[in-house]
């Protein structure tokens, strides 16, 4: 499809995710028509499009989060290195450490900061001393750009920190587990535009390490931190593009008139 | 106000349905608060008729005397010991005459005797009624001093001996003492001796332990106590919180965190919420059918009350788990399935310990629920009267809601009626603590974080 075509330096970047006429229904009804999209390795890639366009939907058959709703189902094959996800020898548990996610509202446990950290690596049993987790903890929270605001009330509940400070906790206990992508739902909706720029700065700075699909309903948030975006509507992924050429120069008619504010 | 509504500004118009709507608000506030000065009014005198009846009968007329063990009553030969070269069977043959002998002493002459130079109007031939001051009971407890102790034959114990019933009724003044004599069940001389009693100390009202130490009894009324109830609704209270707690969060997990929603698990909520709902009298029915008609568990044990109370509070437990569960924020599940834990430790590691005071309230108020719960244990027979102490749940017993039944119904109203109170006190305060600790929990728990 269209994704291929625009992306001159594909051979230097490898594919981290193959998705091929992925369909998703909720019962009856279905939510995802038919989608094919490759996401790259080491790339910022963002979904955006109106509201029930069906992006977190796509969104949350990459971790297979969407096992959790009883009423969904999944058909198409997504491969992450190779392999297919949906395949029934892959363990959901294993493929949510390498692909990891942050929610539209930040969700820390009701722990304290280090026990919010310190949680997946202990879960998958990536430290055996508590030295190797202590370092875990500290990276991660540098790399969140958290360490300097929490590096002296590690004990105190997560919960009680800021929208904003929340929400790079949440990806600190993502980056934890060191995945390899990480799925961000919205992850700005709810924090004001000090704490959005800051996430975004952050996103940037991730990208080095880890390959980042977020999904945004902010146009110039899309436009500002990813390398290329897609462009869902009613199920579908009308265009994928370099971000640039998509907002400058979109293909598609329906692609236009969304990101000239003729859409709702 | 104008007649004419489009003389009227927006202004005015917002003012006059201010006022009606100021009107039913404070209607609202008077019936609100007028309900609940009825049902405080209530609880009130329910507690104010319970306690003036009950808090009495706490404390219990026992009369202190110097009890002769006169040699020439208790005429017994002394207390066999196992000889080196005697099989324990001949053994048991001597102890067991032994105790026959005793058996045949008359104690109601020890008491008699003991209790006659305290009185200063006393004639040879009342000797037969003396005895009816103290209750029934008092001279078993003689003899068992004896069979315990033969050295103390020959001695003088100070002793203090519970009043009988119908003297701790005369001296409370339950009784109007105007009733002609034919109506009292005292005798015109034994009222006047537990008056003197009284008045010269001898006789006191004390704090009454046979109410928490003795099991109930028929033949020596007032040392009818709890302890035989008490001890059975311990049991069962017991199996309830082993059996139907774990039970119930167990299946409330299942079916909140991992059961899929179909029409199955709809049919067994339904039936669950509707299980909740069934007279308690019905749960008694099943106990009888299948725990000791079927599995053929003894009548009257606490085993079986404890098992019927379980399946009484299993829906109570489950559906306040269920509530518990569903009120934790979905977004903590997604956090932890989201980092790559699995159902199982999403649930164990983050739901369940977010939820834990909440199960534990909805517990407690249900093992509460079951303490107070007595008509399934009318239907497989713990009304029946045990006197003794059940020494494990397979034994027969009663409950702390069947004794109030029983007491409740008891021949002797004068004396059993505050008896009953007592007892319902007893209960309470059990049920109070319950509670309070459901409260203290809840509090202790949450204040985490």
């Amino acid at each position: 499809m269209q994704n291929s075509q625009s992306a001159p330096d594909i051979a230097s970047q490898q594919t981290a995710i193959r998705a091929r006429n992925v369909e998703v229904f909720y019962g009856d009804t279905q939510a995802i028509k038919g989608i094919d999209l490759d996401v790259r390795n080491n790339e910022v890639l963002s979904f955006i499009g109106p509201s029930g366009c069906g992006k977190s939907t796509f969104l949350r058959c990459l971790n297979r989060m969407n096992d959790t709703i009883d009423s969904c189902r999944v058909t198409g094959s997504i491969e992450l290195d190779g392999q297919d996800i949906y395949h029934s020898s892959v363990d959901e548990v294993l493929l949510r450490a390498k692909v990891g996610m942050v929610f539209q509202k930040p969700n820390p446990f009701p722990k304290s900061i280090y026990d919010n950290i310190a949680y997946g690596p202990k879960l998958h049993g990536l430290v055996e001393r508590k030295p190797e987790l202590d370092e875990i903890v500290e990276s991660s929270l540098r790399r969140a750009g958290l360490w300097e605001e929490v590096k002296d009330r590690l004990t105190e509940p997560g919960t009680g920190l800021s929208g904003g400070q929340q929400q790079r906790l949440c990806i600190a206990r993502t980056i934890a587990v060191s995945p390899e992508v990480i799925l961000m739902d919205e992850p700005c909706s709810a924090l004001d535009p000090i704490a959005t720029g800051i996430i975004e700065e952050l996103i940037h700075d991730l990208k080095e390490k880890f390959t980042i699909v977020i999904v945004t309903h902010n146009m110039q948030q899309a436009a500002r931190v990813s390398d290329r975006t897609a462009f869902f509507h009613l199920g579908e992924v009308v265009e994928v593009s370099e971000t640039d050429d998509l907002f400058t120069n979109p293909k598609h008619k329906r692609t236009e008139d969304y990101i000239t504010g003729r859409y709702g | 106000m104008s007649q004419d509504n489009s003389n009227l500004t927006v202004q005015d118009k917002v003012v006059a349905s201010l006022t009606r709507r100021r009107r039913q608000e404070k209607l609202f506030r008077t019936l609100g608060l007028g309900s609940v000065m009825v049902s405080l009014a209530l609880v009130a005198i329910l507690f104010i008729n319970i306690f003036s009846k009950g808090i009495p009968a706490f404390w219990q007329t026992s009369m202190t005397v110097e009890v002769y063990f006169d040699p020439d009553v208790i005429r017994i030969s002394e207390k066999p010991e196992q000889q080196p070269n005697e099989t324990f069977e001949d053994f048991d043959e001597r102890l067991l005459e032994w105790e026959t002998q005793l058996g045949f002493v008359n104690f109601n002459r020890i008491l008699s005797d003991s209790i006659t130079p305290l009185l200063s109007d006393f004639e040879r031939s009342q000797t037969r009624y003396v005895t009816q001051l103290v209750t029934s009971g008092e001279r078993h407890a003689l003899r068992d001093m004896v069979m315990e102790d033969p050295s103390i034959v020959g001695e003088t114990r100070s002793l203090t001996l519970l009043t009988s019933a119908d003297v701790d009724v005369w001296l409370k003044g339950n009784i109007d003492r105007s009733l002609p004599d034919e109506q009292l069940q005292l005798t015109s001389v034994v009222r006047e001796w537990a008056d003197e009693l009284h008045a010269n100390g001898h006789i006191q009202n004390r704090f009454s332990t046979a109410l928490f130490m003795n099991p109930d009894s028929r033949s020596s009324l007032a040392s009818a106590g709890l302890a035989g109830a008490f001890v059975g609704s311990f049991y069962m209270l017991l199996i309830v919180i082993f059996l139907a707690i774990p039970m119930g969060v167990a299946a409330a997990i299942y079916l909140e965190e991992f059961a899929p929603k179909n029409k199955l698990t709809d049919i067994i909520e339904v039936n669950i919420n509707n299980l909740a709902a069934v007279p308690s009298i019905i749960f008694g029915l099943l106990g009888a059918a299948v725990f000791i008609n079927w599995f053929k568990l003894p009548m009257s044990a606490p085993v079986v009350g404890g098992l019927v109370l379980s399946l009484m509070t299993l829906p109570t437990v489950i559906i306040a788990t269920r509530a518990t569960l569903r009120a934790i924020p979905p977004s903590i599940r997604a956090a932890a399935l989201g980092l790559g834990a699995s159902k199982t430790q999403t649930v164990f590691h983050h739901v369940l310990p977010l939820a834990i005071p909440g199960i534990l309230t909805g517990s407690i108020l249900g093992v509460a629920q079951a303490l107070g719960e007595t008509a399934p244990l009318l239907l497989i027979g713990m009304k029946s009267f045990v006197a003794s102490i059940p020494q494990s749940p397979m034994d027969q017993a009663t409950a702390l809601p069947v004794q109030i039944y029983l007491w409740q119904g008891n021949e002797l109203r004068n004396f059993f009626e505050a008896r009953t109170s007592a007892a319902i006190i007893v209960l309470l305060m059990l049920m109070i603590s319950l509670n309070s600790l459901a409260i203290w929990l809840r509090r202790k728990l949450e204040v985490r974080w």
